[in-house]
């Protein structure tokens, strides 16, 4: 955005590339957790107690840091998910819903297709997931593209009606017991864990860290090669700086807008499938504390660029898991909400840069 | 069924949608769009409890809830309107903001109790048959503050000098900034006020229609309903006032359809599998999207569009719309 006076070396570029999504978020984060201090503070609470609480948390021991990866990972693929479709100008904020999709499809796949094999299990329950997380993102990006209907609402209706829908198989057909819960699942349908390799390697046991974040680095990956890398992530791109001119040059907008959010919904609809089968390994209630949601700040603070997306979402995993320790209770949305109001403040007064402009350069302008 | 009961309450549950919708209006039609309602319901919400819980006094609750909204509020006005920021996601913002802070601040509150807004019935009013009952007996102030909002708020849109600077910065603030209305000036006033009524719009919940702290599942979607209704309404008080009213019966209506075991004569499935309650409990998020629908294509007919200047940012000497 800002323009550099003269041509910067390479390695000036390449601080710059890495300095900026790095350093603004971790600014806004400090920043965010004074405020929360302050806060804290006025309410009688003691801030110091939480905080050291949030840190051994979230870094105390090689627990903890597998606990941040496993809160992590449902993060990276909604970050992943709200960062692409948002590359387009769309906000699925929906991100919530689908991954109760996602997790209510895993749960069907594994009651009613079950397998012994456990790649066929995962993998089918993985294709279930994608396609019910797609499918609730088809309704938003049918209606925006359709009647023009304001996405942001609709995805967040989508999410009580996800929500409710969960409600209705666990507390009433799929019900165990009397519990608002279904069966245990077959191991064939657990994603593998760090502590299932604990004979091999005794370090792990205890870990509850699980494969799929191998999913969201994956995701990660392939999220970058389309949007980067490919023609339909240039149309994406377009589509999202100048819709306008992308109409002009023949881009159909209505389908895109379908498409991308079914794929945004797919991602999501994945975090549904890790939580229930890396996590807690059954179909429940409150399978996301507001993943989806923090989807949105990670995708933010990551300036929707899906590398720096794991970095942001291993940040907000050990503030999520921290943040679970710690009362009063609402001090993770306190920050996350700070947080995100700094990054797009920053956005702005990022554009005030000091610079040396010499007299020629600017009577060229 | 008792049909009466369920117009009554309906009108009552249906103000808070009202009133706050309202003030999204407002604020909305300056060009500022604040996605934020949820969070500054909640906010407006736990100050009213906390306050009238503290101090006794319910009336000290509804000023710090209308405060506590507003002040709220700047925050998304200082991002947007100075520092330009994208609108939708500042108003997300403020809705992790706000229910952040309303988690953390009433924190131990859930379970007290608290003075409410006193109810009372209309005299003569109340004897006009069907609409009597139904209308003007035994609601909360604010029900009746909420029928003089709406005549009040359009006339004042549609009929004053502040108003027709209200809808021209919304409209075309260029046009309006060489007429010497102070853009941002207006633009600010309006995001305050759209935030004062969230607040008074969650209090109206926590202290007057269904009293008490439940952290956030006190406010539990509505202002996300709000913000769709106003979209539903095209921006018109009295529109909002028919949605409003007609979500809070449509609310009540399907809760009362749990109660009875014969429906129109059938063995009604809602009392007997208590699971398909969810199903009716789905009906206010369902309503609100085929609302939405609704509006945005009636609107397209009509040519009635959203205000013109809508979530764009204004600089001054920049091109504008």
């Amino acid at each position: 955005m800002a323009n550099t006076s003269g041509t910067p070396t390479r390695s000036e570029r390449l601080l710059r590339a890495l300095g900026r999504p790095l350093v603004i978020p971790a600014l806004a984060l400090v920043t965010a957790l004074l405020a929360g201090a302050v806060i804290m503070l006025l309410s009688g609470d003691n801030p110091l107690a939480a905080y050291r609480g949030l840190l051994e948390g979230a870094l105390g021991g090689a627990l903890a840091v597998s606990r941040t990866l496993r809160s992590a990972t449902p993060l990276l693929l909604t970050g992943l998910s709200v960062a692409f479709a948002f590359k387009a100008g769309l906000f699925n904020i929906g991100a919530e819903g689908q991954i109760y999709l996602g997790a209510l499809a895993t749960a069907a796949v594994v009651r009613y297709f079950p397998s012994g094999n456990q790649a066929v299990m995962l993998l089918t329950m993985t294709a279930g997931a994608a396609l019910a997380g797609g499918a609730w993102g088809y309704a938003a990006g049918f209606m925006k593209s359709r009647w023009n209907v304001n996405e942001v609402i609709t995805t967040l209706m989508l999410n009580y009606i996800a929500v409710l829908w969960n409600n209705y198989w666990i507390f009433g057909k799929w019900s165990e017991a009397g519990f608002q819960m279904t069966k245990t699942f077959p191991h064939s349908a657990w994603l593998p864990r760090l502590a299932d390799y604990a004979k091999e390697i005794p370090a792990f046991s205890g870990m509850t860290a699980h494969a799929g974040i191998l999913f969201g680095l994956i995701a990660a990956v392939i999220v970058y090669l389309i949007i980067y890398r490919s023609k339909w992530g240039y149309k994406i791109t377009l589509i999202g700086d100048n819709p306008k001119a992308a109409r002009y040059a023949g881009i159909n907008i209505a389908a895109n807008t379908i498409l991308i959010f079914m794929v945004s919904g797919a991602l999501a609809g994945l975090a549904g499938m890790t939580e229930v089968s890396g996590v807690v390994h059954r179909l429940q209630e409150r399978i996301s504390t507001s993943y989806g949601f923090s989807g949105v700040i990670v995708a933010w603070l990551a300036k929707l660029n899906p590398f720096a997306v794991i970095l942001v979402s291993i940040l907000f995993g050990a503030l999520l898991v921290a943040s679970r320790e710690i009362q009063p209770s609402g001090i993770s949305f306190l920050i996350q909400g700070i947080t995100l109001f700094l990054i797009i403040s920053s956005d702005v007064l990022l554009k005030y840069e000091i610079k040396w402009v010499r007299p020629a350069q600017e009577t060229a302008q | 069924m008792n049909w009466i009961e369920i117009f009554r309450s309906g009108i009552s549950t249906g103000t808070v949608l009202l009133i706050a919708a309202i003030g999204e209006t407002l604020t909305e039609r300056s060009g500022i769009q604040n996605l934020g309602v949820e969070g500054m319901m909640l906010v407006g919400a736990m100050a009213g409890f906390k306050v009238a819980y503290q101090s006794g006094n319910v009336w000290l609750g509804l000023l710090a809830a209308i405060a506590a909204g507003g002040l709220l509020s700047l925050a998304h006005a200082l991002v947007t309107i100075h520092f330009q920021a994208d609108q939708t996601v500042s108003g997300l913002s403020l809705t992790f903001l706000g229910t952040g802070l309303a988690l953390v601040l009433g924190d131990g509150l859930t379970g007290m109790t608290a003075p409410v807004i006193p109810s009372f019935t209309i005299p003569l009013l109340s004897q006009v048959p069907y609409l009597g009952p139904v209308a003007f007996a035994n609601h909360n102030l604010l029900v009746y503050v909420g029928y003089l909002l709406v005549p009040l708020s359009w006339y004042y849109i549609n009929k004053t000098r502040p108003g027709l600077h209200l809808r021209a910065v919304g409209e075309n603030p260029a046009a309006a900034d060489t007429l010497g209305v102070n853009i941002y000036r207006t633009r600010y006033l309006y995001t305050f006020i759209g935030g004062c009524f969230a607040g008074l719009a969650g209090a109206a919940i926590s202290v007057a229609i269904a009293p008490g702290w439940y952290s956030n599942l006190t406010v539990n979607g509505q202002g996300w309903i709000a913000v769709a209704l106003v979209i539903f309404a095209h921006w018109n008080p009295w529109r909002v006032a028919l949605g409003g009213y007609l979500f809070g019966v449509l609310r009540r209506f399907t809760l009362d359809l749990q109660g009875p075991r014969l429906l129109f004569g059938l063995a009604n499935p809602f009392f007997f599998n208590t699971n398909l309650v969810f199903f009716l409990q789905m009906a206010p998020y369902i309503l609100t999207i085929i609302a939405l629908i609704w509006g945005s294509s009636a609107a397209r007919k009509k040519r009635i569009g959203s205000p013109a200047a809508l979530g764009v940012p204004y600089q001054r000497g920049e091109r504008g719309l």
